[in-house]
């Protein structure tokens, strides 16, 4: 996803962040950190009138205030883009759904990815993240972003889902274009859900004819509140999600995880000597480098943390902003392995926490586990360049590695 | 030495979303339903032993939907 900034329509650079801010500049991309800091220090509501008008809370209190209130912020439209297409109905449920339809879309969902349920999936997750170093351990380096970070989430949802583990550059590519390219281009979005719901449409016929004991058999069996069955539109939803939101963000959290462990070498060893610190260690990664950025939409007139937010603007929803609020977190933008109070919203808050938080959770920590029982020492490579994706999602989608102590 | 007061500690399932924090870091006080959301086991006193395991988990609830009161 390296190529994305050439590709994408120019927007003009930003010269004031407080009132006109863009979190598809380069610099935000490259380093939002000081930029959040900057905006936070000036108001906890800032506004831009770029993508026909978004808000962004800068302040953990302020996220949290609109993560609480489906009164005044839908989430009928949850990424931020140039245009406004029509609201598509049973465009991802749960994730676009506000109440009352929302509970009944998120249930069907929640019992699959229990942490139980992820227990059962381990040994398959852990096996695939051998088969990956083994495909490069031998060359003494490789781009983890490429050969690692990436297929972990791919081949554990694909395996969940009961479709082709193969299928894998499929959904990168998808997903690509609809998160990244289809923030500015609405053909190539619209090109892509097409192609991804024809994908899904041909699973779904093969398992009417042949069910199966998978995730997409058992949304095709679950029934509504009335004991209907799903109409296929929101099992196509659904499963659209599924795949959009299981792989970006867990492929950023592995990546980001691995990129400062790469230039950490203290935590690194520690949490070799001390793998009982591994549960805090991922929260705390989760914190400092929480990928991704939901989006509202303002639908009537309120006021947050004292700012007025008016309707027919987007919110830009940012977790990881929020996450680095000091009035929050004490050494926010330190990275603390052990810290011990973390509340940190990585995964949202209220309604619409991640249903894949335990899955997510799962394959960092033993994509992390593996990498280091295999590859204790690494660095990052100075003869590459890492990038990180634009855009609702954030992570290393280079990162160049050299394996072995340096010198 | 005087005996410590005890503590019992409780969900609030309005609040609760499931985010199982709880569950990880005090297996012992927490259990999860169908849904993965969490709820004190049995009548919500913490045994002797696992007071600083009830409040880390209180500390680390995103939705501040555990209650932990001293009896």
């Amino acid at each position: 996803m390296s190529d994305s900034a050439s590709v994408l329509p120019e927007h003009p650079p930003v010269t004031d962040w407080v009132h006109d801010f863009d979190h598809t500049d380069p610099r935000w991309t490259e380093n939002p950190f000081p930029i959040w800091d900057e905006l936070r220090a000036e108001c906890p509501v800032v506004h831009t009138k770029r993508f026909l008008g978004v808000y962004l809370p800068t302040t953990y209190q302020a996220v949290k205030e609109i993560a609480y209130d489906t009164e005044h912020f839908s989430s009928r439209r949850v990424i931020v883009r140039d245009e406004r297409p029509e609201v598509m109905k049973n465009a991802a449920p749960p994730i676009t759904s506000d109440p009352p339809e929302h509970k009944p879309a998120k249930q069907l969902l929640l019992p699959p990815f229990t942490p139980d349920a992820m227990k059962k999936l381990e040994p398959r997750v852990r096996a695939i993240c051998n088969e990956l170093i083994d495909e490069f351990i031998a060359d003494g380096k490789c781009d983890a972003a490429a050969r690692y970070t990436k297929h972990v989430p791919v081949r554990a949802i694909a395996h969940m889902l009961g479709i082709p583990e193969n299928d894998g550059e499929l959904f990168i590519r998808w997903i690509h274009q609809i998160l990244e390219l289809g923030i500015k281009d609405e053909s190539m979005l619209k090109q892509a859900v097409q192609e991804m719901s024809g994908y899904f449409a041909g699973h779904i016929e093969a398992r009417k004819q042949r069910p199966t004991d998978d995730l997409i058999s058992t949304l095709m069996n679950a029934k509504d509140r009335d004991g209907q069955p799903l109409p296929d539109t929101h099992v196509l939803g659904s499963l659209r999600l599924l795949l959009i939101a299981g792989i970006d963000t867990t492929w950023s959290a592995i990546g980001s995880s691995l990129w400062h462990l790469a230039k950490t070498p203290a935590d690194r060893d520690r949490l070799i000597a001390e793998p009982e610190l591994m549960p805090s260690a991922v929260e705390e990664l989760l914190r400092a480098y929480s990928p991704v950025t939901m989006a509202r939409e303002v639908i009537k007139e309120t006021v947050i943390s004292g700012c007025p937010v008016k309707p027919g603007n987007m919110v830009l929803l940012s977790f990881p902003a929020a996450n680095r609020d000091p009035a929050m977190f004490p050494d926010a933008d330190k990275v603390v392995i052990d810290r011990k109070e973390n509340r940190h919203a990585a995964f949202g808050l209220g309604i619409h926490r991640c249903v894949g938080s335990n899955l997510a959770r799962m394959e960092m920590t033993v994509a992390i586990e593996e990498w280091l029982k295999r590859i204790p020492d690494f660095r990052l490579d100075p003869a590459g360049q890492v990038t990180w994706s634009e855009g609702t999602v954030r992570g290393p989608r280079q990162l160049p590695m050299l394996f072995g102590k340096a010198g | 030495m005087s005996k410590s007061p005890g503590l019992r500690l409780r969900v609030d399932q309005q609040k609760c979303q499931g985010h199982a924090r709880c569950k990880s870091l005090a297996p012992e006080l927490f259990e999860l339903d169908e849904y993965g959301n969490a709820h004190e086991i049995g009548d919500g006193s913490v045994p002797a032993g696992l007071e600083d395991k009830a409040w880390l988990a209180q500390a680390n609830c995103p939705e501040i939907a555990i209650e932990v009161t001293e009896e």
